[in-house]
């Protein structure tokens, strides 16, 4: 524990994004927004051991506390992700990613002929299967089940 | 009020469908000629993006001998689709103007789209490689009219990759339990997404290359066109036009009953001797679309 606090200092507000799929990281920053030109404090942490899935990601966003929109992103690409909400040092809120049952505007569909993927004025929807991880596009029935993270609009 | 779109069968519950069936039968002797006023005063609305004849022709035929009246857009060229109105600006124009909206579309996902814009009922009549509903509904009562869909085992001959409609039918024949053998050259092959899905339904789903292996043993022979216009690749296409060809010598193995369906337009596919063969039904099949379509039609816009 404390070598950890070493490795990614502590913050005093913001989200810690826990428990990151281990290579996960830089698609986690992608969905936050985070490119090379933030001006937003950012520590990134890559392959941690961890006792629970060998090894993990982490991400700090200092005085950021996210959407649920963004937290529904990284649910996709993270499904063992905890986000913790950290004001004055102290974790005052801590859960687990959860996967919903319907995406609205999350994911662009694969299939390039889908409707969704023209000029019309429609927003991008699936449905959700959780376990294996399958998205349907409601528009054209096409699935997504790998390489969830490339969709991601 | 819910509107009755018709846009995949998967909407559909197997009790629907039968309900449609059965809807159809009574309006067969219409379909032949007999005069009817149900839809008198309704206009129905023909969008076609693609060309289309069997289609488009039943639906005007199946209005019309219902009393109805049919506009269309006439060509796309001279319509205001080329000054670059998208469809569901399109939709929600001719929404205005007829009772109900027939829709043809390259894109996947049209139908279901245009019906969140619609005010009237809008009926898929297929979205690029996707559903064409009522393809598949006529396909059932062909062989509800011609065979049984009781214990029925069925062939599906082709092109079962890109072919939209063996993909809906064999969801639909899913509901029925049918016994489904899947016949198609290895780069044909019906996807793997859409065999899940049918086994989860508790389909019998068995996969083979060769049509002489099955001919003896199914009730239903359902050929399809391999559609050079979905290949990538005009060198993929060449490497498979052609593998499969239905000859009265490859019927001498069949069974008693067993009858021919084809969606049409054929190639190549079976040889016009077949036509004379007791098993032939792809004609009939052919005019079972009419009084389907009339069901379709007639429970879209008689309630509205």
């Amino acid at each position: 524990m404390i070598e950890k606090e070493m490795r990614v200092r502590r913050i005093e507000h913001g989200t810690v994004i826990d428990h990151i799929t281990a290579g996960q990281a830089l698609n986690v920053l992608r969905i936050l927004g985070v490119s090379g030109t933030t001006s937003a404090v950012v520590s990134v942490a890559m392959n941690v051991p961890s006792g629970a899935i060998g090894s993990k990601d982490i991400v700090k966003v200092e005085n950021r506390e996210l959407e649920e929109e963004e937290v529904d992103r990284i649910s996709l690409i993270a499904p063992n992700a905890t986000i913790n909400i950290i004001r004055d040092f102290a974790v005052i809120e801590k859960y687990r990613v959860d996967l919903p049952e319907k995406l609205v505007g999350v994911v662009k569909c694969a299939n390039p002929n889908c409707i969704s993927n023209t000029n019309e004025p429609v927003i991008s929807r699936f449905t959700v299967n959780k376990k294996p991880v399958e998205l349907r596009c409601i528009y054209c029935d096409h699935v997504i089940s790998e390489g969830i993270a490339e969709h991601l609009i | 009020m819910m509107l009755n779109h018709i846009i995949s069968m998967k909407d559909f519950s197997r009790d629907e469908i039968d309900i449609i069936l059965n809807r159809a039968k009574k309006f067969e002797p219409v379909a032949r000629g007999k005069r009817s006023n149900l839809l008198s005063g309704k206009i129905l609305a023909t969008l076609f993006y693609e060309p289309s004849t069997r289609t488009r022709l039943s639906f005007e035929t199946a209005m019309k001998r219902l009393g109805g009246e049919v506009i269309d857009l006439g060509s796309i060229e001279t319509s205001s689709i080329v000054k670059g109105e998208n469809l569901a600006d399109t939709i929600r124009v001719i929404g205005n103007y007829a009772d109900s909206i027939v829709l043809r579309h390259p894109r996947e996902g049209a139908a279901r789209m245009a019906s969140e814009f619609s005010k009237v009922p809008i009926i898929n009549a297929g979205d690029g490689a996707g559903h064409h509903p009522t393809q598949t509904l006529l396909d059932l009562y062909t062989i509800m009219r011609e065979s049984s869909l009781s214990n029925l085992r069925i062939a599906l001959v082709g092109d079962l990759k890109y072919g939209r409609t063996v993909h809906s039918l064999a969801y639909a024949l899913s509901l029925y339990h049918a016994d489904v053998t899947l016949v198609s050259p290895a780069q044909l092959k019906m996807p793997e997404v859409i065999k899940k899905d049918l086994k989860k339904k508790g389909a019998v789903v068995r996969e083979t290359t060769s049509i002489e292996d099955i001919v003896e043993e199914v009730d239903v022979l359902y050929v399809t066109r391999i559609q050079k216009e979905r290949f990538p690749d005009p060198a993929e296409y060449q490497k498979v036009a052609g593998v499969y060809r239905v000859t009265e010598e490859l019927l001498k193995k069949a069974c008693e009953n067993l009858i021919i369906m084809h969606p049409m337009p054929r190639v190549d596919e079976i040889d016009p001797a077949v036509d004379r063969t007791k098993f032939a039904r792809y004609f009939e099949q052919s005019f079972y679309g009419v009084p389907v379509r009339m069901a379709l039609l007639a429970m879209a816009m008689e309630a509205v």
